[in-house]
């Protein structure tokens, strides 16, 4: 790791303008605060415009886009349409598969890895032989490429033919399955599982390790048992790190493409295609800019109001910890 | 687990930090837990020993049903790789667009997180929300714009394009990481490097920074992951010129049909530089990936 100790003295240099009238006093205390303000603001301003213009211009134009009918193939054909690239989402079948398929994803990969993720931090969370060797084993499917990852589990585990899932279930009986097409949700979700629950057994465990022994041995002292202790102290203790889980798990498998680009091209038809994958397909390979612009607002709005909620929650989490 | 086990462990139970005391080592359910944690680990990982076990083979057994198991090991595959017209391109622009994004949000991240914690703006709330606002905007929202403005000013297939944009992809995360190794340096330092007349900028570079030190390298092991494993906007903005290494990976599978020991091969090398890294400083990963919220 040589990168920050390189980068340390260049990240010092913004603040700087900030630094030597430091203690100084304005004639007009008005005026001083405004400045004093503005000092404090200035470090900030270089990130915070960076991001407003890679975020919130490109999403402005993703508005106006959506307002109107234009398509890369036909670029003399731009029109203002108004809301009807809207109204066609409306009787857009493919559309509301897409989000309900964004919403099964999100929803499933989150609560299984959620699940899965606590299982297994409490399995570490106690002193075992191997204990670190496991735990890096562990966070490995986390740490491998995407895109390795997709195709790892499209052809090496899922193909039909030589596919090892195949031969397992084979061992026991079972005939052979075609997974990414027969079950392209299943499949998908799989390998999703498998890369996030290394996540969420991170954060979980973080969370269980802060826990006060002491509050544990008293427990254990008055004769709760381990499921009693388990239900009434340390979920209650897990709550924000459970929250929190889940809010970072669903930002990320929400956006999920990779998966989907890789392992059935959102196929068989449309069966497995979400938001993000079918707006793809919209603008990339049918051109379809207004169509898919309105999409995309739709699916900002969607998710800024789920999103919001959680938020809030997070925020009320955190500040209570940071005080506490 | 049985009360008479938990009996049992009390007396002995006195050490700094008693790792969850309710569950003894040496009893039954003790034994059985481990065993539970070693298959689960085992599990989760055999894919991944799959794949490296699988570059190792010729095609033939890497294709074979029922799976080859027992070979006699060959560097071929990862040879050809290596060997292959044009890696080195894929490998270059995945470096710079990794190292020099991470650089850019360090730059911009540390002040921007001073500015929020040690000597706080007003509207600190506001100006955190947004930032991870924006990491809850659907990237496929901005594709599009993204898209037709870089082709306007001719930046498709350009590296400097993916620099910008895993910049700002990271940025957010990186304010919200860094904030919290500043409020975790104690303010009497501050106020003692400020009694002593050290102007901000020494301050800073003095005490501040090697005190978050540790922070500065945990934010960068985690926009390096997030960058280096980037595969949409390197999928839509570039061609033959800026293209990084998942496409590369991508491409050993579509432009050449199937060569699965290959294909693996190629999946050990692109993944190794992320996952060495992520094994190495498995607490900053923590950390990082809560954004800072989990110490």
């Amino acid at each position: 790791m040589t990168t920050p100790e390189t980068s340390a003295p260049h990240a010092a240099t913004p603040p700087s303008a900030d630094g030597p009238r430091r203690g100084r006093t304005s004639p007009r205390p008005d005026a001083a605060a405004r400045a004093d303000g503005w000092r404090r603001r200035l470090p900030l301003m270089p990130a915070f415009l960076f991001v407003v213009i890679c975020t919130q211009i490109p999403f402005l134009l993703t508005i106006w886009y959506s307002l109107r009918s234009r398509n890369l193939l036909r670029p003399e054909g731009e029109t203002f349409v108004g809301l009807r690239n809207y109204l066609d989402l409306a009787v857009d079948s493919t559309f509301r598969t897409a989000a309900l398929n964004s919403i099964l994803l999100t929803l499933g990969c989150v609560a299984v890895s959620l699940v899965l993720g606590l299982g297994l931090a409490l399995l570490l969370d106690r002193e075992f032989l191997g204990r670190g060797f496991i735990r890096t084993l562990l966070i490995t499917p986390f740490l491998i490429m995407p895109v390795a990852g997709a195709m790892l589990w499209s052809i090496s585990m899922f193909d039909p033919t030589y596919g090892l899932v195949n031969w397992l279930i084979g061992t026991v009986g079972i005939s052979p399955v075609d997974w990414t097409s027969s079950f392209p949700m299943l499949s998908i979700i799989i390998a999703l599982v498998w890369q996030w629950t290394p996540f969420m057994m991170l954060l979980l465990l973080a969370g269980l390790q802060s826990q006060t022994p002491d509050v544990l041995e008293a427990a254990s002292m008055d004769g709760a048992g381990a499921w009693t202790t388990f239900v009434h102290i340390t979920l209650p203790h897990l709550r924000f790190y459970l929250e929190l889980s889940v809010l970072l798990g669903a930002i990320y498998v929400v956006n999920t493409f990779d998966q989907i680009y890789l392992m059935t091209a959102g196929g068989p038809g449309t069966a497995s295609a979400n938001l993000p994958f079918y707006i793809y397909q919209r603008a990339f390979l049918g051109f379809d800019i207004g169509q898919s612009a309105a999409m995309g607002v739709v699916t900002v709005i969607a998710t800024i109001i789920i999103a919001t909620f959680a938020l809030r929650l997070i925020f009320t989490s955190i500040n209570s910890k940071e005080q506490s | 687990m049985s009360t008479a086990a938990l009996d049992a462990r009390r007396p002995v139970a006195a050490p700094a930090r008693p790792l969850t005391p309710r569950r003894p080592r040496g009893t039954a359910t003790g034994r059985f837990l481990t065993v539970l944690a070693w298959a689960a680990g085992l599990l989760f990982f055999a894919p991944v020993a799959w794949m490296v076990l699988t570059s190792f083979k010729q095609e033939s057994q890497a294709a074979s049903n029922p799976p080859t198991f027992f070979f006699t090991p060959t560097l071929e595959q990862y040879a050809s790789i290596i060997g292959s017209s044009g890696a080195g391109s894929y490998l270059l622009n995945s470096v710079l667009a990794t190292g020099i994004s991470t650089l850019l949000v360090l730059v911009l991240a540390v002040p921007a997180a001073y500015a929020v914690s040690i000597r706080p703006i007003k509207r600190t709330q506001d100006v955190l929300f947004f930032f991870i606002s924006t990491k809850m905007l659907p990237v496929v929202a901005v594709i599009m714009p993204i898209y037709v403005i870089a082709g306007q000013i001719r930046m498709l297939d350009n590296i400097l394009t993916l620099i910008v944009l895993y910049t700002a992809m990271n940025l957010p995360i990186a304010v919200w990481m860094m904030r919290s190794f500043f409020l975790e340096v104690p303010g009497e330092v501050l106020e003692a490097a400020s009694i002593d007349g050290a102007s901000l900028l020494r301050t800073m570079r003095t005490v501040l920074l090697p005190m978050v030190a540790p922070g500065i390298a945990a934010t960068a092991l985690i926009c390096v992951i997030f960058a280096w494993n980037e595969f949409f906007f390197a999928l839509n903005l570039t061609a033959a010129n800026a293209a990084t290494v998942p496409i590369f990976l991508m491409s050993t599978m579509t432009s050449e049909g199937l060569f699965l020991a290959r294909l693996s091969a190629a999946s050990v090398l692109a993944s190794l530089p992320v996952v060495l890294a992520g094994w190495i400083a498995q607490k900053q990963l923590v950390r990082g990936l809560s954004m800072g919220a989990v110490k």
